[in-house]
């Protein structure tokens, strides 16, 4: 081995001086490069790479309902990528307020797939995908938003019109909570 | 103790000596499986012990728990250079197993005492500090090491200095006329790893031997409890204390980033997450709880430390003088439940994004962009019907083109000869809805036959 390394000193500075290899790549920015190049154009849906092309990791994506309770808004989901994905699932967090039993006042998403149920199989479509099935189905069993979840799962009209309402915009009271949702459509 | 005072009596050296300047039983006899073809033969000489003294720079990563003890290990072994690099300072919690530390270090960068303790206790070593991410040292940095024995705690950490090192490795040509990895680049990594009884050592040799991504698939993603359980229906003391971590101190904090090292704001979560546990009859909120899952720690056994970090010590010293069949590949130590310590191979992964062999291809440098997607798409070994490029340190930026949404922003380089995007012998990594994983792919620069008139 010390004629290895011995061969090792005098071949490393030669290659030194040479170029400095093929540079070091971060997986995870790989995976993305597959990930968005697959991603499909959707109705509905709109990507926006915010810090320009070359940033793969920082996305908004702006969801538009065309039917559910929740059809005719536009919702926007912030996307941060980790370094360490795909082991580790991309963070969501919804910037439009939203009168909705998995989304909460901060913006925190209660999707199965970005937490518990996350493999490294997924990809950001199916992340994508998860995000129009929350705003498609809203799921009173997993509640983020307490009052909206025991609304849809009391009374479904009442649910549904209360978020028609909310789409106009302004201050409102539910249950004795204040909100101010943005206007919609 | 009179042989560690005296780094030169012949007494400090005997028992490196024999087993450096002796052939035996032990002794590698081209017992490396297929890793090395031919196999490398030990050549007992009295050099081996200058060599370890003197040249062999030894890099430990990490001086944690496990990091102390290689740092002990490695200098008692006889290695007198050695650098340690870590980004963290001593916490009062490190006290009760990483021995190199005391009360009045609380505070200091781990890299600077552990050094200052090894040279202070084992004389004519020399440890070099780093205190910094392993992030801010460069390619030519690394390449300066022998050996690389890592003691990380994240998987992170490991991912990213693995593909470092796999990077370094440059490739020949065999006398058979194919392309392997010139073996005087490749730096070997000893990683260890310990969780409660449990842990692992793992021999790397980049690009030759299975890399850490290529196994990247073993490990079970973090357990991540669901958002909404933590928001309405907590079950357990953690459930209360991930409540008061996620959702109510950013609520009440929207803009502050919390410090979880802080005892302050440690203090913060475990008063509200006693509250609402009170609130949900849920027993079991303490403070050192509390600690535990904010910070996320991992229960860390010293004796386990000390057994799996002498395992990797043993390695790199067998893998610097080859004195003995070092581990190929990987070590599994189970002290949980009884003792279990099995051995295995890792196989190495053909497609992997990091070290596999990649795919070698010739094209003039003024061939364009849509010239060499076509060849892409033409070559029997790949047959890419819709690539995805991108190529570290681009002259134009890492991405050289892009399919589907963001098609657009990248059609102007198509008809730019590849000479303006990239160097000869550059990697590319192509993706391509066809292929799963990613494709490692060499383009050179040839010259274009030319025709005279």
């Amino acid at each position: 081995m010390i004629k290895l390394f011995s061969l090792k000193q005098e071949k490393g500075k030669a290659a030194a001086a040479a170029a400095s290899g093929e540079g070091k790549i971060a997986p995870g920015l790989i995976r993305m490069q597959k990930d968005v190049s697959e991603l499909k154009k959707e109705k509905g849906v709109e990507i926006d790479f915010y810090n320009g092309k070359a940033d793969l990791m920082n996305f908004k994506v702006k969801i538009s309902p065309d039917d559910g309770f929740h059809a005719g808004g536009h919702f926007t989901f912030d996307v941060k990528v980790p370094n360490t994905y795909p082991h580790d699932a991309p963070k969501v967090l919804c910037e439009t307020l939203v009168f909705h039993p998995n989304i909460d006042m901060e913006g925190h998403v209660c999707l199965n797939i970005l937490r518990e149920d996350w493999k490294p199989v997924l990809t950001i479509s199916s992340v994508i995908m998860g995000l129009q099935f929350l705003m498609l189905e809203p799921n009173a069993d997993d509640p983020l938003n307490k009052e909206a979840a025991n609304m849809l799962a009391g009374n479904r009209r009442q649910f549904a019109e209360t978020v028609k309402r909310s789409f106009r915009g302004g201050p409102m009271m539910i249950n004795g909570k204040q909100y101010d949702f943005p206007r919609q459509g | 103790m009179a042989t560690l005072d005296d780094p030169d009596s012949a007494e400090r050296w005997a028992d490196v000596s024999l087993l450096t300047t002796r052939s035996g039983p032990l002794a590698n006899e081209g017992n490396y499986g297929t890793l090395f073809n031919p196999p490398v033969i030990f050549e007992p000489m009295p050099e081996i012990v200058q060599f370890i003294r003197n040249m062999a720079r030894v890099l430990v990563v990490g001086a944690g728990g496990l990091g102390c003890e290689l740092l002990k290990d490695l200098a008692l072994m006889g290695f007198g250079q050695i650098d340690v690099i870590d980004m963290d300072t001593i916490d009062v919690s490190n006290l009760n197993r990483q021995f190199l530390f005391r009360n009045a270090d609380v505070g200091r960068p781990k890299a600077t005492v552990a050094a200052e303790f090894v040279m202070k206790r084992v004389k004519g070593v020399t440890v070099t500090p780093h205190y910094c991410p392993i992030q801010e040292k460069d390619a030519e940095w690394y390449r300066g090491f022998q050996v690389i024995v890592m003691g990380l705690d994240s998987i992170e950490a490991r991912r990213w200095l693995n593909a470092m090192m796999c990077s370094l490795v440059r490739y020949e040509t065999s006398e058979a006329g194919e392309r392997v990895p010139d073996l005087t680049s490749v730096i070997p990594l000893v990683d260890g790893g310990t969780e409660g009884f449990q842990g692992h050592v793992r021999t790397i040799y980049p690009c030759v031997s299975a890399c850490f991504e290529c196994t990247l698939d073993l490990f079970p993603p973090q357990q991540a409890v669901p958002l909404c359980t933590i928001a309405e229906t907590p079950r357990s003391a953690a459930h209360c204390i991930l409540y008061a971590h996620l959702i109510e101190y950013p609520k009440e904090f929207p803009e502050g980033k919390p410090d979880k090292d802080d005892p302050a704001y440690q203090n913060w979560v475990y008063t509200h997450a006693l509250e609402r546990a009170k609130r949900f009859n849920i027993p079991g909120v303490t403070l050192m709880h509390t600690q535990g899952v904010i910070k996320n720690i991992i229960p860390a056994i010293a004796s386990t430390n000390a057994i799996v970090a002498a395992a990797c010590a043993s390695e790199a010293f067998k893998i610097v003088t080859n004195c003995a069949a070092f581990l190929d590949n990987n070590l599994m130590y189970m002290g949980g439940q009884g003792l279990y310590a099995p051995t295995f191979k890792y196989e190495r992964n053909a497609q992997c994004v990091v070290c596999g062999d990649g795919v070698v291809m010739t094209a003039a440098p003024q061939t364009s962009l849509t010239l060499l997607m076509e060849k892409m798409a033409e070559d029997p070994r790949l047959r890419l019907k819709a690539p995805s490029l991108s190529v570290v340190g681009g002259k134009k930026g890492d991405t050289l083109y892009m399919r589907g949404i963001l098609e657009t922003e990248y059609v102007a380089y198509l008809d730019l000869p590849i000479s303006e995007l990239f160097d000869s012998g550059a990697t590319l990594h192509v993706t391509d809805p066809g292929v799963p994983g990613s494709i490692r792919l060499i383009v050179e620069f040839a010259c274009e036959d030319i025709v005279l008139e």
